[in-house]
């Protein structure tokens, strides 16, 4: 049954119904929502919740319970995440599993309040020192959100590595119609590698130091076949409107949501245009972008930051066609009509594959000002 | 014929110890603290049901030397670490081994909520005046005037402010249900530290709260001293700083004969 429900509590219930034993938070908006849910849930139900004295507090409260086996949440906004990046990175080199919401805002520094994507970097090429890649999911509705958070606590567990649900202030603020998943019952079996207390069996001992760098580049390789595995087989992406697209526009979350808006409206004036949403941001979908250079003749990048993600999308194409760049920063929503515009400006003026798409955009966002 | 008298084991390694041979300086204190937790961990049947975790700083190995489930905490974060372990496990035994550079600069955040949260985990607490494991730097805790790699003229109270006294501060919360300095320097006063230690335990299996034991501990290599100047050195300007004492102790644990 569907209900009218907004995207935080959303993905806290869901959370809860997935079977989340623990949850450590910190208030941050555009996120307090979600932490709030928790805290009237989760005792009710007999589970832990703690607001922590600050996100760093919060992370390795999570690290301590996930190295216990339990499932185990956080949730920050971009500020906050930044705090986090300390125990991501401890978390990653223990190979425990965690789930981490991120509702991005405004940035960088206290910026603001409002929905923005500019974590892209901190969280796909981020997550703190050393060599590892977090799972990324990057939902664009409520009911994405809530589905993809139940499977996060999947993916993390069966990779034992930590999956983070990006989302924006707006999906995190919204509220719209979706159906929440029934409730699992918790799981009863630790998993062989928890530190429970050595009742009955060999110790054991879970840490991220491997202080001989032998056996350091081991467990980073080690690392890396999860990834590769993680990249062969957890991709996910969406796209609409493909068949005889001439022009593909690439855009995740809630930036991918306004622009299939603009996508569908072109398609009603008779333009050829399609949308390719990535729902893993990472792993990213390479080879399918590399596909579309055969397909179509440009590819438009959609972003709520300064082209994070066109870099990756710049770097599949490698060349083959011209791509170009929109995007708004600092808390700033897209418009469909703003995308629409640009859709049929690739339409009509043909773009040189040379020109660099962020100088040229930022050209023309001084036009519009102008 | 005359019988050989029987023979009494009086003294041999705890079975919470592993057999590894540790890491740390001759002189240094760091090994007795390990025994005494060692030695509490057996006599309270405690091994099984411990969940240790270790920090950054010279006990970085901690968990290579305690026979029990271990995990290791980033620098300062252990009592988060810890409070993670326990609120998910609170029939769990939960401690943290922690020195003045993690506990009283870097996590002196973590230290302080753990403890106001009445979290139910026990945290020993190794004061040496220093920052052992990167060479001797200047520590919350190094003395006024104390030389240090990263105080050569002596701590400057002027630039550097002064000393935490952190067993004193913690007492003052409200969640904090045992909380005691003490010494290593000789004999009886590791006999007392011990008895701390045990009350400490006691106090977390009976969830009486938060407990810490601070032990005045040697560095004699970051010192640049002999043992025995370096446990004359904790006497003579150690403890004239770092009074030892009860700063806070639950009624039940006052009663407590162990």
């Amino acid at each position: 049954m569907k209900e009218l429900l907004k995207g935080n509590e959303a993905i806290a219930e869901a959370a809860v119904r997935a079977g989340l034993e623990a949850y450590f938070g910190y208030p941050i908006t555009p996120q307090t929502e979600l932490l709030e849910w928790l805290s009237r849930r989760l005792p009710e139900l007999g589970r832990t919740f703690l607001q922590a004295e600050s996100e760093l507090a919060a992370i390795n409260m999570v690290y301590g319970a996930a190295c216990t086996g339990a499932r185990v949440m956080t949730s920050s906004s971009s500020p906050g995440i930044s705090l986090m990046m300390e125990g991501i990175s401890y978390i990653a080199g223990t190979q425990v599993p965690v789930v981490l919401i991120d509702v991005m805002r405004g940035g960088p520094g206290l910026g603001n309040i409002a929905p923005s994507q500019g974590d892209y970097n901190q969280i796909v090429y981020g997550g703190g020192h050393g060599d590892f890649h977090p799972i990324v999911l990057a939902p664009a509705s409520i009911q994405e959100a809530i589905d993809l958070t139940v499977e996060a606590f999947e993916l993390a567990e069966k990779y034992r590595a930590i999956v983070v649900v990006l989302i924006d202030g707006s999906i995190g603020q919204m509220m719209e119609p979706a159906e929440l998943p029934a409730m699992q019952p918790l799981r009863k079996q630790k998993p062989d590698w928890a530190v429970t207390g050595a009742e009955n069996r060999e110790r054991r001992i879970l840490s991220s130091i491997y202080i001989d760098p032998e056996e350091e580049e081991k467990v980073n390789l080690e690392l890396l076949e999860v990834w590769n595995e993680i990249e062969a087989n957890e991709l996910r992406y969406k796209e609409y409107f493909m068949e005889g697209a001439e022009l593909v526009v690439v855009g995740f979350g809630t930036a991918g949501r306004v622009a299939l808006s603009a996508v569908r409206a072109a398609r009603a004036e008779g333009i050829p245009v399609g949308l390719l949403r990535p729902i893993t941001v990472s792993p990213f979908p390479v080879q399918r972008v590399k596909e579309l250079t055969e397909l179509a003749c440009g590819i438009l990048v959609v972003e709520m930051n300064s082209g994070q993600m066109l870099k990756d999308v710049q770097a599949a194409v490698g060349g083959k066609i011209p791509v170009e760049f929109y995007g708004r920063l600092g808390g700033m929503v897209p418009l469909p009509d703003e995308i629409l515009g640009e859709i049929k400006r690739l339409c009509y003026e043909p773009v040189a594959p040379s020109a660099n798409p962020r100088i040229s955009w930022m050209q023309r966002l001084d036009s519009h000002k102008n | 014929m005359v019988s050989e008298p029987p023979v009494e084991i009086v003294y041999q390694r705890p079975t919470t110890f592993t057999s590894t041979t540790t890491h740390y300086c001759p002189g240094c204190t760091h090994g007795v603290a390990h025994r005494l937790v060692a030695e509490v961990l057996e006599e309270m049947q405690l091994q099984d049901i411990t969940v240790g975790v270790a920090s950054v700083g010279c006990s970085v190995f901690a968990y290579n030397y305690f026979d029990c489930d271990f995990v290791e905490a980033a620098h300062g974060r252990a009592p988060a670490m810890a409070t993670g372990i326990k609120r998910v496990l609170p029939d769990r035994v939960v401690f943290t081994y922690q020195g003045d550079g993690d506990l009283a600069s870097i996590g002196m955040a973590e230290i302080v909520h753990a403890a106001a949260r009445g979290e139910n985990i026990t945290t020993i607490f190794i004061n040496n005046a220093n920052y052992g494991m990167t060479g001797g730097q200047m520590a919350p805790t190094t003395l006024p005037g104390q030389k240090t790699t990263s105080s050569p003229a002596g701590r400057d109270i002027e630039q550097a402010g002064f000393p935490i006294r952190t067993a004193e501060m913690l007492a003052t919360l409200d969640g904090a249900g045992y909380i005691v300095r003490r010494s290593l320097h000789d004999p009886k006063n590791i006999r007392k530290a011990k008895k701390a230690i045990r009350l400490a335990f006691e106090t977390q299996v009976r969830g009486l709260g938060f407990s810490l034991v601070e032990l005045l501990s040697t560095c004699p290599t970051n010192w640049g001293m002999n043992p025995i100047q370096a446990l004359q050195w904790i006497e003579d300007h150690m403890i004239p700083y770092y009074p030892l004492e009860d700063f806070k102790v639950a009624p039940s644990i006052e009663q407590l004969r162990v």
